[in-house]
């Protein structure tokens, strides 16, 4: 093992100016607030300390007023947020841990190595809670196509992420991928880890205990990711580039060891708290898990492994080399649980013990390097309530203004191979979807489904949003995604349970990106409520713009719902010809903000689409009563593209084609509008009459629209296409646009 | 049955063959740590399963393949004792020199993970004794180095002793380029030893077992096992 060396560091450590403080991110009134607090100037670990826990991706300080808002709780919730995940309750003594989170800034810079170590970190932060992550989802906002950097993103994230999760070992099931030039100088990649544990077996961050050690786990601290969190708190410019050294590598190896090694020592019952060391690393993991505890921490660096000779305190403290845990151990189980790290192959040191003291104490070669306040360090985070203006309101575009330039069977064959709807089937094969055995439904559905251990129970996961409505209307589009998030999980057959929030926002300093935050927030609160569908965990990823170019809101919500029986979920496809086709849901032919307006028409405009929570609530537990009888052979959720884009989906998933019937309103804003809270459900000939009547006597809008049958979708009045046809289109896009012969 | 799983680190389906194994044979298989010197006794069927061992930092297998367990797995097979490797563990196995030939990446240099057609091409081997020559099933695979290459020489060795066990086909079992999806040499996705009791194989039949979870193709290789196995004892 290398140890840092006991000699003071060649470099001397520099002068706390305002230059050296406005490069740590602190605003001056920030770094008074530092010196009040202590008394004094902070000597510069204690200012690099500072500014790793006063960024804005650490202290949540522009957001967290407004995330205090949030409903966080229900009968079924065992911890939200605040903690590493969130926790549920999914019954049987089981409890479902996840988390979403963002590395966007790093993905831009360094695409693969960006994508593996943002799936490292959430998944250590669901292994950190005692859960064996069990799939992995991720949604990812890319540049316009002919961008020329997006090509190059695409490829690097998505080899990442596959990268890291193939070799870790667990599946990667679900998520999306979209195009817009509005992320050209700034691609979002969220990734979402799901795990399971024994519900009485949940590990939480906080220390107790005087005089306990401290343990350092895992990997060795080297100088990669010094700053990453700051860097993340940052807007780009044309030098971003430069900014490759502070984003960390992965090594997925590492993971699975530590992940085996602390499942293994988590049940030999040696842990009293667990922190991983995410962003800002050591430091905000030993201050998390003494602050938490109402407990001083001492740590004494010259013990902490290292790959490198000559390190810092400074560059120790804020190092975010991959890989790593800290620990507070139980002191009889000290020389059981190194054992187990040892035959793991994994570092294992003492490098600090807890103190009654509520000081975080920082040695380094016999020198105290830093003596702070621990709780403030937390707590006394600025909280900014920045000032905002709301979007405003856009006017409805109605269908009667807008001219369809195309006839329909055109339009679809067009939309359908569109970069926003054609099929990812080339993302998703990179990624080992069916690992651990349990992927019952596997990417490309409307929520996967995954197994727990030998089943019957299951859970359906998706991660959704929508952020060209979140443009136009933050509230409504915060509404949407959540709405959307439940409604996939509804059309697999489960009950929706709970979310995580990923929000991905420009410079909250600039008013009315506060509003997009503000309202998306607000919007995903009112939903929440409204669908008993609590926010247990979620993560804040502000600054994505690129010289003053911010991105689209982009609220990602991961959802995750529960099956008693895996068995009874349904799937998209078509399961036979000769089956009556069903709409539920109301149309009144949306095309405000829709794709087909945007990508056949050519005009990005308008007022998205409304959500209305009761009809969204009453229509989806219609459609979970259908397959919980088992009277729905297929369903699907009606949403980016419309109704015809949905019923090619089937189509394409089954190879069997439909005959539908003429609209009941103008052909176009029929078949693409986007209104919500729609769902396309197909039955046995024999049973639609009788779950039209139930619908009825429900108050739900329910309509037969047509018939499974052939090999082709058949719209009266218009020109048959072949589903083989259908399939070319949407396989085609994404190979050709990476293989370069496609723009 | 008395199998027995190699778990080396970074090895990551070594649970799903555990519960393939238990699921097909009644009995759960023993897990053997890679720092071990010795089988557990009586062992009649040991697994390399799939996985990154080692990180597959130095090349796939190098690493497992000089692992203290090799020397034991090595002895089982001279004595004629039944190996399987599936994905990481047929890369192990050609880098420990129980068989011949190496895996590359992927033509296309990409991981690739989804169901695939192999064509079963003997079935008077204890491991394919539970499927028909000729016949066609559906497996996944999910491996970016599984592009299988020997001299050819090798290769004509192979192909004279009729060692190659699955090749990838298309549904109806036709040999098609379009349905080798990583480029190996003659669709190789399987082979044996020279004597017929070391087999290698990119694919997982191990995750294709359960009827409820929707596709059983792989069950036959496992129940053959189980078969042959309760013959010979």
């Amino acid at each position: 093992m290398t140890k840092s060396t006991r000699k003071p560091s060649r470099v001397s450590t520099p002068k706390v100016t305002p230059a050296l403080v406005a490069a740590h991110g602190l605003k001056p009134d920030e770094y008074e607030r530092v010196q009040a607090l202590i008394g004094r100037a902070p000597k510069f670990t204690e200012l690099g300390i500072f500014s790793a826990m006063w960024n804005e991706h650490c202290s949540y300080k522009s957001s967290k007023v407004h995330l205090r808002t949030l409903p966080t709780s229900a009968p079924w919730v065992i911890q939200g947020p605040g903690e590493n995940a969130g926790v549920i309750d999914i019954g049987d003594g089981l409890a479902c841990v996840f988390k979403m989170e963002s590395h966007n800034h790093p993905s831009y810079i360094e695409p693969y190595q960006g994508a593996t170590t943002g799936v490292g970190g959430i998944l250590r932060d669901v292994f950190t809670m005692g859960a064996r992550p069990i799939a992995c989802l991720n949604a990812l906002s890319f540049g316009a196509p002919s961008h020329p950097k997006t090509r190059q993103l695409v490829s690097g994230v998505v080899a990442g992420i596959g990268g890291y999760g193939n070799s870790f070992g667990v599946p990667t099931v679900g998520g999306e991928v979209r195009f817009h030039t509005r992320y050209d100088g700034n691609c979002l990649v969220n990734a979402m880890a799901v795990g399971i544990a024994a519900k009485d077996k949940i590990f939480y961050a906080a220390a107790s205990g005087v005089g306990m050690p401290i343990v350092y786990l895992g990997s060795k601290t080297g100088r990669d990711g010094i700053h990453g969190a700051t860097m993340a708190s940052a807007e780009f410019d044309d030098d971003s580039d430069e900014k490759r050294p502070t984003v960390q590598v992965g090594d997925p190896f590492s993971e699975k060891l530590l992940l085996e090694a602390c499942l293994e020592i988590m049940a030999k019952d040696c842990v009293i708290a667990i922190q991983d060391m995410g962003a800002a690393g050591l430091t905000c993991s030993a201050v998390e898990m003494g602050a938490k505890g109402d407990l001083g921490v001492t740590l004494e660096l010259d013990d902490v492994p290292c790959r490198e000779t000559g390190m810092s305190a400074y560059e120790m403290m804020l190092s975010e080399s991959q890989e790593r845990m800290l620990m507070v151990l139980k002191p009889e189980k000290e020389k059981e649980a190194e054992a187990i790290f040892r035959k793991w192959g994994l570092d294992f040191a003492i490098v600090g013990r807890t103190t009654p003291t509520k000081r975080f104490i920082v040695k380094h070669g016999g020198k105290v390097v830093a003596d702070l306040p621990i709780k403030e360090l937390g707590d006394e985070a600025p909280v900014y309530e920045r000032p905002f203006v709301e979007t405003p309101k856009q006017p409805v575009v109605r269908a009667g203004d807008v001219t369809p330039p195309m006839n329909t069977t055109d339009a679809l064959v067009r939309l359908i191979g569109t970069p926003d709807l054609c099929s990812r089937r080339w993302v998703w094969e990179q990624y080992d979807h069916i690992i651990l055995g349990n992927t019952v439904q596997r990417p490309g559905g409307d929520a996967a489904v995954v197994r727990v251990n030998d089943g019957p129970k299951a859970l359906a996961l998706t991660a959704d949003v929508t952020p060209r409505y979140c443009e136009a209307d933050p509230f409504e589009g915060g509404k949407q995604a959540v709405a959307e998030a439940w409604r996939n999980i509804t059309a697999v057959g489960a009950r929706p349970l709970a979310v995580t929030d990923n929000l991905n926002f420009g410079n909250p300093e600039r008013p009315e990106i506060m509003g997009q935050l503000v309202g998306c927030i607000r919007g995903i609160g009112e939903a929440c409520r409204a669908l008993d569908f609590p926010v247990v965990s979620g993560n804040v990823s502000l600054y994505n713009e690129t010289n003053g170019r911010a991105i689209l809101p982009t609220p990602t919500i991961g959802g995750v719902g529960v099956l008693d029986n895996f068995m009874a979920s349904v799937t998209l496809a078509f399961k036979a010809p000769g089956q009556t086709i069903l709409l539920i849901g109301e149309t009144v032919g949306w095309l405000g903000q829709s794709i087909y307006l945007r990508d056949i028409c050519g005009r990005e405009e308008g007022a998205p689409p409304p959500v209305d929570l009761a009809v969204e609530r009453r229509n989806g537990d219609f459609i979970r009563t259908l397959i919980a009888l088992g009277t729905a052979t297929a369903v699907h959720d009606v949403s980016d593209g419309g109704l015809l884009v949905a019923l090619a989906e089937m189509a394409i998933a089954s190879g069997i084609g439909a005959k539908l019937e003429r609209p009941p309103i103008a052909v176009h804003a029929y078949w693409f509008g986007e209104d919500q809270a729609r769902y396309v459900v197909t039955v046995e000939d024999g049973e639609a009459g009788r779950i039209l009547d139930r619908a009825r006597e429900g108050g739900i809008p329910a309509r037969a629209i047509g018939t499974t049958e052939g090999d082709a979708l058949t719209m009266a009045g218009e020109r048959p296409i072949l589903v083989a046809q259908l399939r070319e289109s949407s396989e085609a896009w994404l190979p050709a646009y990476i293989a370069g012969t496609r723009s | 049955m008395k199998a027995a799983v190699l778990v080396f680190p970074g090895i990551n389906r070594e649970r799903d063959m555990a519960r393939t194994l238990k699921l097909v044979s009644g009995r759960a298989p023993a897990m053997v740590w890679h720092a071990d010197t010795a089988l557990p006794p009586g062992t009649d069927l040991v697994v390399v399963p799939g996985g990154f061992s080692y990180g597959d930092y130095l090349r796939c297998g190098a690493i497992a393949a000089r692992a203290p367990i090799m020397d034991a797995v090595r002895a089982h097979a001279a004595k004629g004792g039944l190996v399987l490797g599936v994905c990481n563990g047929f890369q192990i196995l050609c880098e420990a020199g129980l068989l011949p030939g190496v895996l590359m990446r992927n033509q296309n240099l990409k991981f690739i993970c989804r169901d695939v057609h192999l064509r079963v091409e003997r079935s008077d081997t204890p491991f394919t004794r539970g499927y028909n020559a000729g016949q066609v099933i559906r497996v996944p695979v999910a491996h970016g180095e599984g592009n299988y290459i020997a001299d050819g020489k090798t290769i004509a060795r192979l192909e004279g002793e009729d060692r190659v066990l699955f090749r990838y086909a298309a549904p109806d079992g036709m040999i098609d380029p379009n349905w080798n999806h990583n480029g190996a040499i003659n669709a190789i996705a399987g082979i044996l030893n020279d004597k017929g009791n070391v087999l290698g194989m990119m694919p997982h039949p191990e995750n294709h077992v359960e009827a409820s979870m929707g596709a059983t193709d792989g069950r036959g290789l496992f129940a053959g096992l189980v078969q042959h196995l309760e013959k010979a004892a």
